[in-house]
């Protein structure tokens, strides 16, 4: 059984790469490698503080995209392409083909994200000439982009698993929006009062909570991230993710393929 | 049972466990980040910055911004903070990305300009928070009335208060009180008639339920602050006609110089100290009165504002 889903992901981390997804590396590496000549010309003082904003921005906006728009044609290509029944006519299941789905796209996110935080190290050594111990919070921000990688993943594979490649990117992207001011939502939902209190807060609670997991404007002014936060927000998105994988296979098993 | 049905039921139940589990998740995440997103609305503090990283949507963050500064001044008056250290930054954000948003001036008014714990104590930046509305919004007469109320209030500056009431009731549409305003506080007269008419307008024409509540506290505060002067007045006078202080106010509705027990603004019945002087039953019902206060009273930090409000 888990030898199916360790197969599924690998072949889903290889068509990836098939399909040049890591070509966005080299737009990444100009735009950093420019960014830390550029800015050791211009920033007096905050060098540091830019390449920490602007490297963990680009990572963020580029796997966000990946997820999105790798994800919609997770099971839409499989049927397009009749590869599916190829594939569900052996010995697989149609909850590990989900799940074999989503661990290839996630891993496809890690190996992407190691190599761009690669060139954000390197650029913040081109530009401080040593590393600070402030610069371990970095690794912690990455580490919670991966986990908001994961969120977004899930959810474009359920929405992939009952509708169009673009309803499922514009329903994955409204959500990632949405939960990016979800403290806000939840904010708005404690002004209310009555059902309407009652309706927001069961509103705020189910869209993924993307905000907490973004620490990037913290860890550029070198602030640390508090271990609790780390170990809940891990729980957290993985919860959080599980339940959406869990919504995929769902809804995939109840799918008529014919 | 068919194989759909052999993972349905499982995978549902995982599925229902897990977001419930997450929900509880998050719930203990935001206990940890407690007002993170406020901090974080440090890290860009520039408001000219966020109005060009909206893209045009200023309007939505404006909103978002506002939000924030209700939130961030209603958890640390409830808190009873004696410092607002974030809330000029945020109106400021605020209003820059939405400089006709008028609840913010409003609300900077009232609770940027007091002393803390009332407010942030910051009357330099609410008069330059009012000036900016102005600037931008020169028809609206409340942002004349904020900024004269300001000056009168927190500054004690008359001519400056003048000057704003007079530059407010010559807008069009302007509340009348404006002149009348203007021409008590070029006479420095009748400062208690003057400082009611002030928050009775506020309370009037302010759809804030806490510029209303806390207009309405302060109207309670006049009331009794002019009740206990006058029922001092009385019994000074009953012990001048009878050479003694009346035991209770029922001495002075026998002399029949009161028709009944007097009551506070809440219904509550006045106490006749012994030591000359007339106390409220509930002073922390009561905030800002100035008189009838028991000897040696500490208010509590955070003001007590009625629902009814």
């Amino acid at each position: 059984m888990s030898g199916t889903i360790g197969f599924i992901a690998w072949n889903t981390f290889r068509e990836a790469v098939r399909d040049r997804v890591l070509y966005n590396l080299i737009a990444f590496a100009l735009l950093m490698s420019g960014a830390a000549i550029l800015v050791g010309q211009i920033s007096i003082g905050i060098e540091r503080l830019v390449v920490v904003n602007l490297g963990l921005t680009a990572i963020s906006l580029f796997g966000v995209l990946i997820a999105i728009f790798i994800g919609i044609g997770l099971v839409s290509k499989e049927i397009e392409k009749r590869t599916l029944y190829t594939v569900l006519s052996r010995p697989v299941q149609r909850w590990e083909f989900i799940v074999g789905k989503f661990l290839g796209l996630a891993g496809t996110l890690v190996v992407n994200t190691s190599f761009m935080a690669l060139g954000v190290f390197a650029a913040l050594l081109y530009i401080s000439r040593h590393f600070e111990a402030a610069d371990g919070w970095v690794l912690v921000a990455l580490y919670f982009i991966v986990l908001q990688f994961l969120i977004l993943t899930a959810l474009t594979l359920l929405f992939s698993a009952f509708s169009t490649p673009i309803e499922s990117a514009v329903m994955a992207f409204s959500l990632f929006v949405v939960g990016s001011f979800a403290e806000d939502l939840r904010g708005f939902a404690a002004m209310a009062q009555g059902s309407v209190h009652r309706l927001a807060t069961v509103a705020a609670y189910l869209v993924p909570n993307f905000s907490a997991l973004n620490v990037i404007s913290s860890v550029a002014h070198g602030q640390p991230v508090a271990v609790q936060l780390i170990l809940a927000n891990t729980v957290y998105a993985l919860l959080y993710a599980g339940a959406a994988v869990c919504g995929a296979v769902l809804v995939f098993e109840h799918r008529n393929l014919k | 049972m068919s194989t759909p049905r052999r993972i349905t039921l499982p995978v549902t139940a995982l599925l229902i466990g897990c977001l419930l589990s997450s929900a509880l998740a998050l719930h203990y995440v935001d206990r940890i980040r407690s007002g993170a997103t406020l901090q974080e609305a440090l890290y860009i503090s520039s408001p000219k910055l966020l109005k060009r990283l909206s893209l045009g949507y200023d309007g939505l963050l404006a909103d978002i911004y506002w939000t924030r500064v209700v939130q961030y001044f209603g958890s640390k008056h409830h808190a009873g903070a004696t410092r607002y250290g974030l809330l000029a930054p945020l109106l400021e954000i605020t209003t820059a990305l939405d400089p006709h948003l008028m609840v913010a001036y409003e609300f900077g008014a009232n609770f940027l300009s007091p002393a803390p714990p009332n407010g942030a104590g910051m009357p330099q930046s609410a008069i330059e928070l009012a000036n900016f509305g102005i600037q931008n919004n020169p028809n609206q007469w409340h942002l004349y009335y904020d900024l004269g109320f300001i000056y009168y209030m927190d500054l004690h500056d008359y001519s400056a208060a003048a000057d704003a009431f007079a530059r407010g009731s010559r807008v069009p549409d302007a509340h009348p009180f404006l002149k009348v305003l203007a021409a008590q506080m070029a006479e420095h007269a009748g400062e208690l008639e003057t400082a009611r008419m002030m928050w009775t307008t506020t309370y009037q024409t302010s759809r804030d339920p806490n510029v209303r509540a806390n207009a309405a506290a302060h109207l309670r505060a006049l009331q009794v602050d002019q009740d206990v002067t006058n029922l001092e007045t009385l019994a000074s006078h009953y012990r001048a006609q009878l050479g003694r202080w009346p035991n209770s106010f029922s001495d002075l509705v026998t002399a029949g110089m009161l028709a009944g027990i007097p009551l506070d603004p809440l219904g509550h019945p006045y106490k006749l100290a012994p030591d000359d002087h007339v106390e409220v039953r509930d002073p922390d019902d009561l905030p800002f009165i100035h008189k009838g206060l028991p000897p040696g009273y500490i208010p509590p930090l955070k003001p007590k504002f009625l629902p009814s409000d």
